[in-house]
């Protein structure tokens, strides 16, 4: 074929030099280059790490990393009988090392029952990353599906689906999971219904974003394209319009995890999250309030892990924003 | 080189908003025969794309096919009875999901105008030929593939099996419009609308495009609907020539009897406003005014308002779209102009022309 042939040398030549500013390596490149947004994610990865650590001895001398088998039993949790000393004989509300009667034994303290406050922190950490991952999650799919769709077809589908979406977007996050915790959960909440409400409750915010975007994708050539060669409506979502409406559906979910830990910790602090003897940060934040004045920082210790996760989420996800958006170069 | 394969009659598209009803496409004919290029002329809002998407009805609301047929190698597309009441679709017109697994793609492929818009971002260049050609052939992955990769070697792209996995965002325009073809042809099928496909070009792809086009079109046999308002690219591949004014075809005919034998007040001054190689002129006349709404298009010949041969009974009786001359093979050259019809225009005295600017 030689018609375009010198034309197509030229693309060639320019091809090589050619950066391209979209696609994951340079959403990559550019993370790297924003400093705020590597901060975030070494805070990210730091507190990912930590999750994964099953056993801890108070000392730290012992750590190692896994899944931790007596997850569910509730009087060992936490707890190691043969490298602990019995928490009945530990000093209760013990403070930190570096302040008067604390010990580096307990370094962090300990609780009211006298359990080791840095071991509990550590294991809190699994129970907020999951949290946060597991019910941003259900809430991005959710949300995409139902606004992808509503925004696809438009009609009555984004009619119906619209209406339910704001339905739900009117009730505060926090009353619908504790309504929807105590209904589900039959009286005896538990962590996991918090996650399954938290997503729930986020589906709105996810389906807005993406309807919006899908109602200007779904005009694009490419899917009058794909609709003109016979690709069924199923597949034209799934592999053309929610692809490229997906961009702020990410970073929301990014900035969203942050959200969602914070609610998880307020609901575990007004009782209807994670249950005792689980470790959850704002479990432990519900217990140490009532010690505020005589140990401060049993307070302050699950409520900096909660500051530091979702700092690092929020930077990660604000530096993801600034990668993702063709217009700041 | 005689078949019809696809015969459109006096199809009818409109558009539901809130100021009317938009008569988009209000009763255009043609057909396609087996191999050729039939041109599709206009200016822009003549409803050359609304035409083509209806034949392969993807009008979305609110717009809506109202009436005609669309008849494809006898299975019926677009087709509908009265009930003397009002116009239902037919039983025999194919469902939703019989245009979908039958011809759009298969049968009848589409080329959009803009290449840079009608290649997903997200996805390797070559992954959207196989996937089309994957969709629309009983081909293997890996058949798909190869095919694929023929497919782009052939619509002229360097290193084919190299750019494969290239996205669209490296590609220029031209190279992408070349992708669209092969994607198009990939999926071998008899019939290819090309939705002004070079509009976006400039001239030296195009013409690139169109020798290309021209060299697949004798290779392959597949019949073309070019929609485009440059009579330029009309007189260097169509065969046939519809030219549609305001949601009706004005003029139909041979390409040759069309450029030289023009019956129709509109084709004329349509070829007036662009140079011509044989024809020496000082300055280039553009159409006066602008096309008018088709919410209420004007009452008796559609284009008296602008025609400089406009009469008094252009503006009450609207003229039929019939045979208007003989031409030399045989084939039908119909316009619809009062100068061929017997109401007296010719006793007529001439309109005062007055123009919107």
């Amino acid at each position: 074929m030689a018609i375009g042939e010198q034309q197509t040398q030229e693309d060639e030549d320019s091809g090589s030099e050619f950066e391209p500013n979209v696609g994951w390596r340079h959403t990559l490149s550019k993370i790297k280059d924003d400093t705020t947004a590597r901060f975030g994610l070494y805070v990210i990865a730091i507190v990912g790490t930590v999750a994964m650590v099953t056993t801890i001895d108070a000392n730290l001398s012992t750590i190692t990393f896994g899944r931790v088998e007596n997850f569910t039993l509730a009087e060992s949790v936490w707890y190691h009988p043969e490298r602990h000393p019995d928490p009945g004989t530990t000093e209760r509300r013990m403070p930190p090392f570096f302040v008067e009667g604390g010990s580096l034994e307990h370094p962090l303290g300990t609780d009211r029952n006298g359990r080791d406050y840095i071991s509990r922190l550590v294991y809190g950490t699994r129970v907020s990353f999951f949290v946060g991952i597991v019910a941003t999650g259900l809430g991005m799919i959710g949300g995409t599906i139902v606004g992808a769709v509503s925004g696809y077809y438009g009609g009555w589908v984004d009619d119906v689906l619209m209406r339910a979406v704001e339905t739900l977007y009117a009730i505060p996050p926090l009353v619908l999971v504790i309504v929807f915790t105590v209904f589900v959960s039959g009286g005896d909440p538990d962590i996991i219904y918090a996650v399954f409400g938290v997503g729930i409750a986020f589906i709105p915010v996810f389906a807005r974003l993406i309807r919006s975007r899908v109602l200007s994708v779904r005009e694009m050539d490419y899917v009058e394209a794909a609709r003109a060669t016979g690709v069924k409506d199923r597949d034209i979502l799934r592999r053309h319009v929610i692809p490229n409406s997906f961009a702020p559906v990410l970073v929301l979910a990014t900035l969203q995890i942050g959200v969602t830990i914070l609610i998880v910790a307020g609901l575990s602090f007004l009782g209807y999250g994670a249950q005792p003897p689980t470790p959850d940060w704002g479990e432990m934040l519900r217990i140490s309030h009532q010690y505020m004045h005589s140990n401060p920082w049993m307070s302050i210790w699950p409520g900096l892990a909660i500051l530091i996760t979702i700092m690092g989420f929020n930077l990660f996800g604000d530096g993801l924003q600034d990668a993702l958006d063709p217009r700041i170069k | 080189m005689s078949d019809t394969i696809l015969e459109v009659t006096d199809l009818k598209t409109q558009f539901y908003t809130e100021r009317g009803v938009v008569r988009a496409v209000d009763g255009v004919s043609f057909d396609v025969k087996q191999g050729e290029i039939v041109g599709l002329v206009g200016e822009s809002g003549a409803g050359k794309s609304v035409t083509t998407s209806s034949v392969l009805r993807l009008i979305e609301e609110p717009g809506e096919v109202v009436g005609g047929e669309v008849d494809y190698m006898g299975r019926t597309i677009v087709g509908f009875e009265d009930t003397g009441e009002e116009l239902v679709p037919r039983d025999e017109m194919l469902t939703e999901a019989q245009m979908r697994d039958q011809i759009r793609g298969n049968e009848i492929a589409i080329i959009f105008q803009d290449p840079m818009e009608s290649l997903n971002p997200v996805y390797t260049v070559g992954g959207q030929v196989k996937e089309f050609i994957e969709l629309n052939r009983d081909l293997s992955g890996e058949e798909a593939k190869e095919e694929a990769i023929e497919m782009l070697r052939r619509v002229g792209i360097p290193e084919a099996a190299e750019r494969y996995g290239d996205y669209p965002h490296e590609f220029s325009g031209g190279m992408r419009q070349r992708v669209l073809i092969a994607m198009a042809l990939g999926c071998r099928p008899n019939l290819i609308i090309a939705d002004e496909p070079t509009t976006a070009l400039d001239v030296t792809v195009e013409g690139q495009i169109l020798e290309l086009v021209n060299d697949l079109q004798a290779e392959f046999g597949t019949s073309f609907i070019w929609v485009t308002h440059d009579m330029g690219v009309v007189a260097e591949i169509c065969d046939r020539v519809n030219v549609m004014y305001l949601g009706q075809i004005v003029e139909q005919g041979p390409v040759d009897e069309i450029f030289h034998d023009t019956q129709h007040p509109y084709t004329e001054a349509l070829l007036n406003s662009i140079p011509r190689p044989d024809r020496t002129v000082d300055d280039l006349e553009p159409i006066e005014g602008t096309m008018p709404s088709a919410r209420s298009p004007p009452s008796g010949c559609r284009f008296h308002p602008r025609c400089p041969d406009a009469r008094e009974p252009c503006r009450e009786i609207e003229p039929a779209f019939e045979q208007v001359a003989e031409t030399a093979d045989g084939a039908a050259h119909r316009a619809s102009c009062l100068k061929h019809e017997e109401v007296g225009y010719w006793e007529a005295e001439p309109l005062e022309v007055e123009v919107e600017k």
